[in-house]
């Protein structure tokens, strides 16, 4: 009965084939798993600690729809010391549940049925539902190993129709830890300034990355009134549990995305908004401590997998490697599978984020050494097993 | 790169060097050299492990004791310093400024051992002016490590 009132866009997107898979890892026991894709470090001490302060101190009511301006300040100072961006905290910030939640507000300010909406395959899982959701279509951009899965202009060019609206740009990217350089964007913004095309620039990793700074698209000036930012808190303060993001653009846009925001959201949770404001005013050392440890792992794991003989090209962002399993002659599902049951190390397959991910597995380094280590040794020993 | 390297075995002394060589991004005969070099010189002074032993059956109590002293002229208070850490049960000797001069770490098997170092050692040494013995009830935290601290990875297992 229920059934039949569902919404067609929402049945018609497919929980995902490796849930199954998911299940699995969850009810084993002795798994190492390197599948998860939030930090290992909890939130810093003296961000909590503030959080607790406010606590006492009462600040337990709403605040104002766009956030506390006080924190859309610092996010404006933030983001014009790392990345030369100029916002105006009164009306170009929007303080969101999450990227995530800046992500769908996007899509849904902009999308009307049938539009298009480019995507670079591999990358997170959220972006094309949220597109369906809005009764969008969304068109997967491939990236490959040869180009280090970084985004080209003329397959960017090759993609756009006279429907298409948005464009998305998740860098630094989950899954395969790619960046896309000064050099890279440039090719792109010459490419997008002749259309009307809105860049949702997705940087969420954006201090995650390792011998080079993070250079965001809107630092571009023939395309800054067509891109909006978005970021957060989760990834580089280890401030997941919290549920804090922010988009920052146009006016207009920003305007229409709060109009959204105030309806189905109201304000994101109060606390983690003076939580947030302590991350970024006395945060930034505990930041450049832990990038420094993933820099570690990442290369730990680099040298760990060519040490194995599995190509795997050297990431730049985020904390996640994408090794090809090619050469083993099983596809990433059923690596991924006989990995957990035979060896006993959850990874995530690499289709997961997209078709061109296929032949490639995810491995989160937001892990310690010695849990690195560990699942080093049982991959080591898995691959030799299945080396042709 | 002495000072990287340091930084990584003072938390985890047991990493290989390999593994310290891949993750500075240099060869891992280097390592080698660097870590020789550093133990000659007495850079690194030595290798040990951070244990609970609350958790095993073995008694021991750790005393802090805050202690005056003369010092003296030409030595300052190197001699009496000295004289204080040969003692095998003195873990550590710090030389402190504020309301006392020397803090001296004792450990002991028993309370009794601790007093009687202090009354028929310690206190009799020629500079020492007076002593104040404060004893460890329990410790929370040691080199950097929260005893008991290592809290289960509450993340689901899997997280895209």
């Amino acid at each position: 009965m229920i059934d039949t009132l569902i919404n067609q866009r929402v049945k018609s997107i497919q929980p995902s084939g490796i849930r199954k898979f998911f299940d699995i890892v969850s009810q084993m026991k002795d798994v190492i798993s390197l599948g998860v894709g939030e930090p290992d470090f909890l939130t810093p001490w003296h961000v909590r600690d503030e959080a607790i302060y406010q606590l006492e101190k009462g600040r337990t009511t709403y605040t104002s729809n766009s956030g506390l301006l006080e924190l859309r300040q610092e996010i404006c100072h933030y983001l014009y010391n790392q990345y030369e961006l100029k916002y105006n905290p009164n009306d170009e910030v929007l303080i969101t549940v999450g990227a995530s939640e800046a992500i769908d507000l996007a899509i849904r300010a902009v999308i009307e049925p049938g539009d298009e909406v480019l995507i670079p395959e591999p990358s997170y899982v959220s972006y094309s539902p949220c597109v369906i959701l809005a009764g969008g279509t969304p068109v997967a951009i491939r990236t490959t190993e040869e180009t280090e899965f970084r985004l080209t202009a003329e397959d960017v060019e090759e993609c756009i129709t006279p429907r298409s609206k948005i464009l998305i740009l998740p860098y630094p990217n989950n899954p395969t830890g790619a960046i896309m350089e000064k050099d890279d964007l440039k090719a792109i913004v010459d490419v997008l300034k002749k259309h009307n095309i809105l860049i949702v620039s997705d940087e969420i990793y954006s201090e995650l990355t390792y011998g080079t700074k993070h250079v965001s698209i809107a630092s571009f000036e023939e395309v800054y009134d067509q891109t909006l930012v978005i970021n957060g808190f989760s990834k580089a303060f280890a401030m997941t549990g919290w549920r804090l993001g922010y988009a920052a653009g146009p006016k207009s846009l920003i305007a229409v995305m709060t109009k959204i925001h105030q309806y189905a959201i109201m304000c994101t949770p109060t606390i983690s908004q003076y939580a947030a404001i302590e991350a970024l005013r006395n945060g930034m050392e505990n930041v450049r401590c832990m990038v420094e440890e993933y820099d570690r792992r990442r290369k730990l794991l680099v040298h760990g997998f060519r040490k194995m003989g599995l190509d795997c090209f050297e990431p730049k962002g985020a904390f996640y490697v994408f090794p090809s399993i090619k050469s083993l002659g099983l596809s990433s599902e059923e690596f991924c599978d006989k990995l957990l049951y035979e060896a006993k190390v959850a990874v995530v397959p690499g289709n997961a984020f997209g078709k061109c991910g296929e032949g490639h597995v995810r491995i989160s380094y937001a892990y310690s050494v010695e849990t690195l280590e560990k699942a080093l040794e049982r991959i080591g020993e898995f691959v030799q097993k299945y080396k042709k | 790169m002495q000072e990287k390297i340091l930084e990584l075995i003072e938390n985890n002394s047991r990493l290989t060097p390999e593994q310290i060589a891949v993750m500075l991004g240099i060869k891992e005969e280097e390592v080698c050299a660097e870590i020789k070099k550093m133990e000659e010189n007495q850079t690194i002074a030595g290798y040990m492990a951070i244990i609970d032993w609350e958790k095993t059956k073995k008694e021991t109590v750790t005393a802090l004791i805050e202690v005056k002293v003369t010092p003296q002229r030409g030595l300052g208070f190197d001699k009496i310093a000295e004289r204080i850490y040969q003692y095998p049960e003195v873990k550590s000797v710090y030389l402190m400024s504020g309301g006392y001069d020397l803090c001296v770490i004792v450990e002991g098997k028993t309370m009794k051992d601790v007093a009687l170092f202090v009354s028929q050692r310690l206190a009799l040494l020629d500079s020492v002016i007076s002593t104040a013995t404060h004893f460890v009830l329990k410790k929370y935290k040691d080199h950097g490590i929260i005893f008991n601290g290592k809290s289960k990875d509450e993340r689901a297992a899997i997280w895209l």
